[in-house]
């Protein structure tokens, strides 16, 4: 579904992200760690093309984003993501969150986008909440408007950027309760999170980066059962989040 | 002082009033257009859109607006005709207004840019991420949200060119103040109805700061 080929990356001198590969097949679902700065971030905005890179390419779902008669905002369209900030849009209800990219993006009719944003909402337990602005609603309430918005768009795979990480801890769970579902129904799923919790329960792989590279790329119960045969650095960086 | 006369000389400054609001309105409404033209030009990533919006904006800001009104009643005919090769009379309410919109636009244009660089860069992803098309970002996105919060802004500029619009008397344009002065002289009581008149640019631009302020407040919540 995704095949990340040897991307490279710089922003100006600085490389930040050094010969990236890897695949994520079709119903996998794939978390990506590591420290602040190591890139994780970088690498999944390159995957819907929110961020160009320099060499290599990303192939989503059949087509390549480095090949320059690539329709960027039409592939985007098929790949849902959901950002550390929600990003919901502030101007608009939350019916119109939902709805604006079905009718002006894909063309469906306004009926048919209400019907299906209405139906993603119950889905996200938020259907009371249709009528309001997302300025009304808790950050655990937008980000899964937000979750919601993006899966509207019947995407083949779902990205998140750190969607936890600017919640309050109580609202986290209720995020990741529906990121769990999601990963149970099947959907492609790669996630940038510091969640460890919600890796060892969906993840299949785990992806640890540090300093703009992959060091590791194994199966969720390689990395974290088999820890010693980690590389130093995830060690140290396992050693550091798992304390607690 | 005797102010009876201004009572019956009533119809032709409504006259004036209606063409000083017809240049305010339309010019603000042409300024604010090209002006967000423009502000899109200077965010562009093509250097050459923002550099000749930067010229743009930073030549009309050097230059006073008297001049620019005076250069286009002269330069407007003259382009036309180089352009059809016919003489096109276009007279000084249309070159007023094309001066108008082109001046404001440079104000309007920074406005517009600062309004949009206050929305944060998330929206723009976000918006991407949908699929949306760069121009579908801006319409349905950024824009609704930048003027939104730069309203206040905008109405602040339109004050200043309700009554920078009395520079039109240069070219004989008759707007609210140059119909004042010109009854007043024709009647022989001048300072009556320049104080009258300096009255209701007054009234009105302060009434229109009032409703500025209080929407600000609004807005701010």
């Amino acid at each position: 579904m995704i095949s990340i080929q040897n991307v490279n990356k710089w922003y100006g001198d600085f490389q930040v992200l050094t010969g990236c590969s890897t695949e994520v097949s079709k119903g996998e679902v794939v978390v990506v760690c590591g420290p602040s700065g190591s890139g994780k971030s970088t690498l999944i905005k390159c995957v819907n093309a929110l961020e160009p890179f320099q060499q290599g390419d990303i192939v989503v779902d059949g087509t390549s984003i480095a090949a320059p008669q690539t329709n960027l905002p039409q592939l985007r369209s098929r790949v849902g993501m959901v950002f550390q900030h929600f990003e919901l849009f502030p101007h608009l209800s939350i019916t119109e969150n939902l709805t604006i990219a079905q009718t002006k993006v894909l063309g469906r009719s306004k009926d048919e986008a209400i019907d299906k944003g209405l139906r993603l909402l119950d889905r996200v337990g938020l259907k009371a909440h249709a009528h309001k602005h997302p300025g009304q609603l808790s950050g655990g309430q937008q980000q899964r408007v937000a979750i919601a918005r993006a899966l509207a768009m019947d995407p083949v795979v779902m990205l998140f950027d750190e969607p936890t990480s600017a919640l309050d801890p109580e609202m986290v769970n209720e995020v990741l309760d529906v990121m769990v579902e999601l990963a149970q129904e099947g959907m492609t799923m790669m996630c940038v999170t510091h969640e460890m919790g919600f890796a060892r329960k969906v993840a299949d792989r785990v992806i640890f980066m540090d300093r703009g590279q992959i060091v590791e790329d194994c199966a969720k119960d390689a990395f974290f059962g088999d820890i010693h045969a980690r590389s130093e650095r995830a060690q140290q960086f396992l050693a550091k989040i798992l304390q607690h | 002082m005797d102010f009876s006369a201004i009572l019956p000389a009533m119809p032709g400054l409504v006259d004036g009033m209606l063409m000083t609001l017809k240049l305010l309105l339309l010019g603000v409404l042409g300024g604010v257009s090209l002006g967000t033209l423009l502000a899109l030009m200077r965010l562009s990533h093509n250097p050459l859109l923002s550099k000749l919006a930067g010229l743009y904006v930073n030549y009309f800001r050097s230059i006073p607006l008297l001049l620019v009104i005076t250069w286009f009643y002269f330069a407007v005919p003259f382009i036309l005709r180089w352009v059809t090769g016919e003489d096109t009379p276009v007279g000084a309410f249309t070159s007023c207004l094309v001066a108008f919109m082109m001046f404001e636009a440079a104000y309007f244009c920074e406005i517009v840019r600062a309004g949009i660089q206050a929305i944060p860069k998330g929206q723009m992803g976000a918006a991407q991420a949908l699929g949306m098309s760069y121009g579908q970002c801006m319409r349905l996105v950024i824009l609704p949200q930048a003027f939104r919060k730069m309203t206040p802004l905008l109405l602040q500029q339109s004050i200043i060119l309700f009554q920078d619009t009395s520079l039109v008397y240069t070219v004989g344009l008759m707007d609210f103040l140059n119909a004042a002065r010109s009854r007043g002289d024709i009647i022989g009581q001048p300072y009556e109805f320049l104080i009258f008149a300096g009255l209701v640019y007054f009234t009105v631009s302060f009434a229109a700061a009032q409703l500025v302020k209080l929407l600000q407040k609004r807005l701010a919540v």
